[in-house]
């Protein structure tokens, strides 16, 4: 108690959620071991939701865990850490992940934009946090290492390059085996 | 949980989440196209994407059908589509710890970080250690040493951040990258240079040598990533407050320096950084506190909230220094962020003038029920000090605070609250009616055991003493006829208190107690029938020994003891004095807050049963057989060091008292890393007639690992007064030179010894402390048959509170009654102090101090033996 200056460690983040406009989980990763079980987690989203989808305030301090967060439209972002880490620290990366999500989705942050790229939602989270541990804060970083191609070639439109290309695998594994 | 989100998505008419009705089994039916071929990248990649969001949604997945997805899975790598690599990447890291033999995508994922794909390179490197163990680390050693340096900054990052998770369960390869993460540290990159530099402290925290190096190294250099920025403040703040050095020092200035970044992360570091450094002087806060100041105008909410939490902690400490912000706080009040506001509340309600209390107050419970509980407990605390610096302002405080007990709050809140009732009313004579009245309505409609405990016991020691006791009996009643077994069982105790202390109360008392023998609960009925007997006697020595003052030994000491005694059947009755009493607690008085209640009421939580530091080190004594025959434990001191800070050897003493002898347990830590100490005794010279009879020596002391000697003395027998003594003491060692990297000592040594300082023996390593609730009851009980009375002049002492301080630290007694606190701009004080001197002999003393030219005091001493008596009047003389 008397020292709180936590001790020097790269461990930071303790969860990143991503919760609709009914506190409903779209996407919840936890870092460490303080919520091992779904339901303390659960439990730990909807208090969270409660204290927060009504004021628009940027931060706040629930059950010792400092949480900063962002709403847009039927979103709400959220990052947690220790009440005694650098709130600017967990701010850079809320608004690291808000950035780059507004990047994949051409500004178009909300429910529906984000479910059709849940792909790129997950591999985003993964360039920005490890285990804890801030692996990037440059929205720009980020953007470039998930590197979603651009605008999917639907199915049917394969060219006959792409059929040949995937012919020519077929092949090769074929022989391979 | 899924078809809860179908139902919503219907009513809302969205209806536009594509992974509604995702069952898990026809998902992993579906996983089956994965080994089809031509593998379709965009199906497979969408089923990988529905997989993962069900692990997220937390839904359970079995070993089989995961390890079987897995393995489907595994094939996918034979696709070169970027995102679907990628998505692999991540199955493989949320399935690790559930499905088996994860380690069967090794030589993929090594092949992927070592390839020519830079976009594939980090990932894979941070998915191939999640799977690895220490046993297959090695194999990928130089791979890791490779991409630690390598100039790609995200793969670089990867294999930094993979190797710090790694420390934890391979220390000993990953410290053979040091090279490598030290060369990564002077990279260009910004999150390089802090994964670079977090991996080398993680790797060198047990070595304070190279720490400082390091530390030396990057603020001469200076860095570009501000995250780095803050991680080396952390460990220069670390390093400042272990080795205690001054604020002179050149980590302290590197700190200050830092308050002049131009990034704000790194400013706000620094300064809650020298905030939250113990012993700073203002002077040296000052600049901190003025960053701070510009913070709270930021827009940047997050920046003004870690501003205002931050000049909140100061308050405690240096209310003064954070007098310049009034203003800036002043603003803040009407932050629509409610955290803020209540930060600046209670932050201006500990620096702020008493004139401006009222209209915080008011202004405070506007809101106080948007806040959450961890706000409001910060709200009651800031309330509770405030009380104690205003203590006219009371009466406003108690109806705020009863306010709040009203809402609803979960336990730690009401907790708060009632904490700080019950410090005011011990503060303030002339609140205590009403904080009992308020204290009273709430136990009428309280869910929290603890709490109503609490409550009941605190009713039965101050209200007897009110002027109108009866009021309080129907609460207390109340209480038996509704509540849980514990709190009936409390509530009849403090019935019991009234019966004891009021004559005319005792019949209707009695009445009760008669209807409460006929409880359900065991243990309500035998409190009743028990203090029904008590009181029926009308003798006020058994009241003050059984009602009032109750047992005074150490719960587990009691329970060892009973159950020895149920071991060995012996005609002899079990003898109470053979338990070791319970140690008082320190009472803290900074806090403020209750001290007797809190003994007896915290006794009830489950985290406070944990035995007591003596508890500990009479089971530590009993474990060496020549202590045995000593009998319990009567009393352990303080830890006395004998060495001065930063020397070869930190030995420190701690005095352990028994009937007949005394026992020095010397705690010695070695702290040169190329020796080893063998056979280490502490010789002790005697000034007096003490006789050393045994020594038990520490066999190994190695390198910073503690070890523990023990000195046994004999106390003199024939002279029961001589109870101070001065003993010289020397350590006597063999030392052996030993490898400081290995450990492994010399075969032969030689004999060495070291000078230790004197050790004192005072007349308070012979009393324990004894808490008293009713000193005047047990005044009564020990009676005058050994009185002394004496009257002493303290030429040195200028003031009553430094008396009183003197005067319980050198007795070693337990201040009762509240009286070890001097009301301001009084001439007299009475001291009452409660004790147990060695051989189980109660002990009260009472001074009687006076201020005039110094402080003259009159002590009188009452104990049930002669000689004790007069050892303490010959010890103050």
């Amino acid at each position: 108690m008397h020292s709180p200056i936590l001790g020097p460690s790269l461990y930071t983040v303790k969860a990143v959620l991503i919760l609709d406009n009914d506190g409903d989980r779209l996407y919840a990763k936890y870092y460490g071991d303080g919520y091992p079980s779904v339901k303390e987690q659960k439990a730990l989203e909807k208090n969270i939701f409660n204290k927060t989808h009504r004021t628009d305030s940027e931060i706040a301090l629930l059950e010792g865990l400092t949480v900063v967060y962002k709403s847009n439209i039927d979103l709400f972002f959220y990052v947690i850490g220790s009440s005694h880490e650098n709130e600017l620290m967990l701010m850079a990366v809320l608004n690291c992940l808000f950035d780059s999500l507004s990047q994949m989705l051409r500004k178009n942050v909300e429910r529906r934009a984000l479910l059709e790229n849940m792909e790129g939602l997950f591999l985003a989270v993964d360039e920005i946090v490890d285990g804890g541990v801030i692996l990037e804060s440059d929205p720009q970083q980020v953007v470039h290492r998930v590197a979603l191609r651009g605008d999917d070639v639907p199915l049917t439109e394969q060219t006959v390059t792409q059929v040949l290309q995937s012919a020519k695998e077929q092949i090769k594994w074929s022989l391979l085996r | 949980m899924i078809k809860k989100f179908d139902k919503k998505d219907e009513e809302s008419g969205s209806g536009s989440n594509p992974f509604q009705h995702l069952e898990k089994s026809a998902v992993l039916q579906e996983a089956r196209i994965f080994n089809e071929t031509p593998i379709n990248p965009r199906r497979c990649l969408h089923i990988l994407t529905k997989i993962i969001y069900l692990l997220n949604q937390g839904e359970h997945f079995g070993t089989t059908e995961a390890t079987e997805a897995f393995f489907a899975m595994t094939r996918l790598f034979q696709s070169n589509d970027q995102t679907l690599r990628r998505m692999c990447y991540l199955t493989i890291k949320e399935m690790a710890n559930i499905s088996e033999d994860v380690i069967i995508v090794t030589s993929s994922l090594t092949k992927d970080m070592t390839g020519k794909e830079d976009v594939y390179r980090g990932p894979a490197i941070r998915a191939l250690c999640r799977i690895t163990d220490s046993t297959m680390l090695q194999a990928i050693e130089r791979y890791m040493k490779q991409a630690i340096v390598d100039k790609v900054p995200s793969v670089s990052s990867s294999a930094l951040v993979s190797s710090l998770h790694m420390v934890k369960r391979s220390y000993d390869v990953v410290k053979r990258w040091v090279n490598e993460a030290q060369e990564a540290a002077s990279s260009d990159n910004i999150m390089v240079q802090y994964h670079a530099l977090g991996l080398l402290y993680h790797l060198r925290k047990n070595d304070r040598l190279a720490v400082t190096k390091m530390l030396n190294k990057f603020t001469k250099s200076g860095l570009k990533s501000p995250f780095a920025y803050c991680m080396l403040i952390r460990i220069a703040s670390k390093l400042l407050d272990e080795t205690e050095g001054g604020h002179d020092s050149p980590l302290f200035d590197f700190i200050e320096s830092c308050l002049r970044n131009k990034n704000e992360m790194v400013v706000y570091e620094a300064a809650s950084a020298i905030v939250h450094m113990p012993n700073c002087t203002a002077r040296e806060l000052a600049p901190a506190v003025s960053v701070l100041q510009l913070f709270c105008s930021s827009p940047k909410a997050a920046l003004r909230y870690a501003a205002v939490r931050t000049l909140n902690k100061v308050a405690m400490k240096h209310p003064s220094a954070v007098t310049a912000c009034n203003l800036d706080l002043e603003n803040l009040i009407t932050d629509s962020n409610r955290s803020i506001a209540t930060l600046a509340i209670t932050t201006l309600l500990k620096t702020g003038s008493e004139s401006s209390v009222d209209r915080l107050m008011k202004q405070i419970s506007s809101f106080v029920s948007e806040i959450s509980d961890e706000f409001k407990v910060v709200v009651v605390q800031a309330i509770s000090s405030l009380c104690q610096k205003y203590p006219r302002k009371h009466s406003v405080m108690m109806n705020f605070l009863s306010n709040m007990l009203r809402d609803d709050g979960g336990f730690e809140y009401k907790r708060a609250i009632v904490d700080c009732i019950i410090s005011i009313i011990e503060e303030n004579p002339e609140s205590k009616e009403t904080g009992l009245a308020h204290l009273c309505e709430f136990i009428e409609d309280c869910e929290h055991t603890v709490l109503a405990t609490k409550i009941l016991h605190l009713l039965g020691k101050e209200g007897p003493r009110t002027p109108q006791p009866s009021k309080y009996i129907r609460f207390i009643f109340n209480r038996v006829v509704l509540e849980s077994e514990a709190v009936r069982a409390a509530a009849v105790s403090a019935l019991a208190k009234f019966g004891a202390q009021n004559d005319d109360l005792l019949p209707s008392v009695l009445v009760l107690m008669q209807r409460c023998m006929m409880d359900s609960d065991d243990e309500v009925r035998d409190r009743a029938t028990f203090y029904m007997n008590v009181l029926q006697q009308k003798q006020k020595a058994l009241n003050a020994a059984y009602i009032f003052n109750g047992l005074s030994v150490s719960i587990p000491g009691l329970e060892k003891s009973l159950h020895q005694y149920t071991l060995e059947p012996s005609e002899k009755p079990f003898d109470m004095k053979s338990v070791p009493l319970a140690t008082a607690p320190i009472t803290e008085h900074k806090t403020g807050t209750t001290t007797c209640c809190r003994l007896i009421c915290t006794g009830k939580l489950p985290e406070k049963l944990a035995p007591s530091r003596q508890d500990i080190y009479q089971e530590q004594l009993a474990a060496i057989p020549e202590f045995q025959a000593l009998g319990p434990l009567f009393k352990s001191s303080e830890q006395v060091q004998l060495t001065e800070a930063e020397t070869e050897y930190v030995v420190r003493c701690i005095k352990h008292t028994f009937a007949r002898h005394m026992v020095f347990q010397f705690d010695c830590t070695n702290t040169l890393n190329d020796q080893l100490l063998q056979k280490v005794v502490v010789q002790m010279e005697p000034s007096e007639s003490y006789e050393v009879t045994n020594y038990i020596p520490a066999t190994s002391l190695p390198y910073s690992q503690p070890g523990s000697c023990y000195t046994l003395v004999q106390l003199p027998d024939d002279d029961p007064t001589a109870v101070s003594c001065t003993f010289s003491c020397t350590m006597k060692y063999l030392v052996k030179d030993c490898d400081p990297n290995t450990g492994e000592p010399d075969d032969d040594g030689y004999d060495d010894e070291y000078v230790l300082e004197d050790l004192e023996v005072t007349v308070a390593d012979h009393i324990q402390k004894v808490l008293k609730a009713n000193f005047g009851a047990a005044w009564e009980e020990v009676g005058d048959e050994f009185e002394k009375e004496e009257t002493f002049a303290l030429a040195s002492v200028q003031t009553l509170d430094e008396a009183v301080g003197n005067i319980i630290s050198f007795l070693g007694m337990q201040p009762c009654e509240r009286s070890d606190k001097v009301p301001e701009n009084k001439n007299s004080h009475v001291l009452f102090l409660a004790g147990v001197f060695r051989g189980c002999h109660d002990v009260l003393v009472r001074a009687r101090l006076a201020l005039a030219d110094g402080v003259t005091m009159q002590v009188t001493v009452r104990s049930s033996e002669e000689t004790v008596v007069d050892v303490i009047l010959a010890s103050v003389g």
